[in-house]
């Protein structure tokens, strides 16, 4: 679904990711685990659209989209829930949700999809994002981001700084997600118990460089904890 | 008593055209960021639209009612060229986006002197806006009266836009958050130039609403830019009901210290009181709460 390659991308001049490869398959989770700075929320820019590669290329279903804006992208079936429960602030609940499905044939069902998900949106649609909870906005988030129907969805750290009573729900609506079918996520974790459960692909990466990489599942958990600790 | 609604009302418009002028600035400058010094000549490109038709329609009630949309088109289609051109090109560069429309500015301005020469020129009001309404001991000028009303349509309207409309939330979503509206499908390059063209569109309507109250000429929209810009920033960035009492307010401030001083000292006054305002008060008169920075 999804094929990162060779790609060498950063900031003015410094280089955070020097030929990375990480690949996604149809309908199937791959996720990317490394500790802070080690280039996993760049490679989500990259694969998003929100920082050009300097070398390498962006695949999705065999179409190159390496030089597509983020929007085009999103209109191509990916979405993305960056870090940080991010939302527009000023907007009601109501209204982050609207502004995406705003103008799509099937917005309304989409919507209540996504609401089903998460029931606690429904009772705080009038309240502004920016008066949600740390854990209500990045349920706001992933429902903005599902609302377009992706076939591929990018999640950068969701469960990271929201209430441990909230993680737990959002961790098991992600599972539910993959099993569903007919999604892909390249799911970017810290928390290697979880994503481990989700993926069936993972690769670590260690200062802009995939390190180790092989089949998913709780079997492999032991390799990755010990490529993480070097 | 007389004196006193008089010279309120005499406020009250100057605060309504001040808020004319200023609608624009509120989305290209409070929403947008962009400190645009060229949004003065799209005033003046308003008022010479008025000028140009007044010249083909007779009717001078005609050539008002049609120069109010043309002049929204004219200055909006001006606008969404300079954001296409130059400004789009220069959004983290707040510094070069000011001496770059400032460039701009100074380009119209010749422009309108080489086309319609140096010397001021002059539209006729209908005949409807060039008596008095008076209400006991008040009097009440008609073509103030209309600017007042076409600034609160024009409140309405934008309010409308922004609140209700898919426009509306797309505009405000990327102003919030760029990235964020961006991978949210949203072709944020597009919005701006709507954004633009809509905030320069209201610019050349004041230019109309303008040469009911003055003479037309090259540097008529600079001798207004500062105060537009003061209503923004003293109302709060980005704050349309903040623009919205301080141009009313500081319209009847200047106006009733203008009565008891001079214009000189009304203006000085003006400024000093703005000063110590944004001293105590440096977000503006409204800001909004949020618990993310996000």
């Amino acid at each position: 679904m999804l094929e990162i390659s060779s790609v060498q991308a950063g900031y003015d001049r410094t280089t955070v990711l020097h030929g990375v490869t990480v690949s996604v398959p149809k309908d199937a989770v791959a996720t990317v685990l490394g500790h802070n700075g080690a280039g996993k929320s760049t490679l989500l820019r990259v694969a998003m659209g929100l920082l050009k590669p300097k070398k390498g290329a962006v695949l999705l279903g065999g179409e190159d989209i390496t030089r597509l804006a983020p929007h085009q992208r999103v209109a191509r079936g990916m979405a993305y829930v960056p870090q940080g429960q991010q939302s527009f602030p000023h907007l009601t609940t109501a209204e982050n949700l609207r502004l995406v499905a705003d103008g799509r044939p099937d917005g309304k069902e989409a919507t209540a999809e996504a609401l089903d998900l998460f029931p606690v949106l429904r009772e705080l649609s009038g309240r502004r994002a920016g008066l949600l909870s740390g854990g209500q906005r990045q349920q706001l988030a992933i429902a903005r981001a599902l609302i377009t129907r992706p076939r591929l969805l990018l999640l950068d750290e969701p469960t990271e700084g929201i209430q441990p009573s909230v993680v737990a729900e959002i961790e098991e609506t992600i599972l539910a997600l993959t099993r569903r079918g007919g999604l892909s996520v390249l799911l970017v974790e810290q928390h290697v118990g979880f994503a481990m459960r989700a993926a069936q692909q993972y690769y670590v990466l260690e200062a802009g460089r995939v390190t180790s990489s092989g089949e998913g599942g709780t079997g492999a958990e032991p390799t990755v904890r010990a490529a993480l600790s070097v | 008593m007389t004196v006193v609604l008089n010279q309120s009302f005499t406020g009250i418009s100057i605060g309504a055209v001040l808020l004319l002028i200023a609608l624009g600035l509120t989305l290209t400058f409070g929403q947008m960021g962009v400190i645009n010094m060229a949004h003065g000549e799209f005033i003046m490109a308003g008022a010479y639209t008025t000028y140009v038709l007044q010249k083909s329609i007779s009717s001078a009630g005609v050539s008002l009612l049609v120069a109010l949309p043309l002049a929204f088109l004219v200055a909006g289609a001006m606008g969404a060229l300079l954001e296409w051109l130059l400004i789009r090109r220069l959004y983290t560069r707040p510094l070069d986006t000011l001496l770059v429309t400032w460039g701009v500015s100074l380009m119209l301005q010749q422009l309108a002197r080489d086309v319609f020469g140096a010397p001021n020129v002059q539209t006729a009001a209908p005949d409807i806006l060039t008596g008095n309404i008076s209400a006991g001991s008040v009097t009440f000028a008609n073509n103030r009266l209309f600017i007042l009303g076409l600034a609160l349509l024009c409140v309405l309207g934008l309010t409308l836009i922004l609140r209700f409309t898919p426009l509306g939330r797309r505009i405000r979503a990327v102003v919030q958050n760029r990235d964020l509206a961006e991978v949210s499908g949203i072709a944020t390059g597009q919005v701006d130039r709507i954004t633009f063209f809509i905030g320069s569109g209201l610019a050349g309507v004041a230019g109309v609403a303008l040469t009911l109250v003055g003479p037309i000429g090259p540097t008529m929209g600079t001798n207004y830019i500062v105060d537009a810009f003061l209503v923004v920033v003293v109302g709060g960035i980005g704050q349309l009901k903040g623009a919205v009492i301080t141009a009313f307010a500081l319209g009847v401030l200047q106006s009733v210290l203008e009565y008891s001083t001079t214009v000189s000292v009304a203006k000085v006054v003006v400024l000093v009181a703005i000063v110590a305002f944004l001293q105590w008060r440096p977000q503006g008169l409204y800001t909004l709460r949020t618990r993310s920075l996000a």
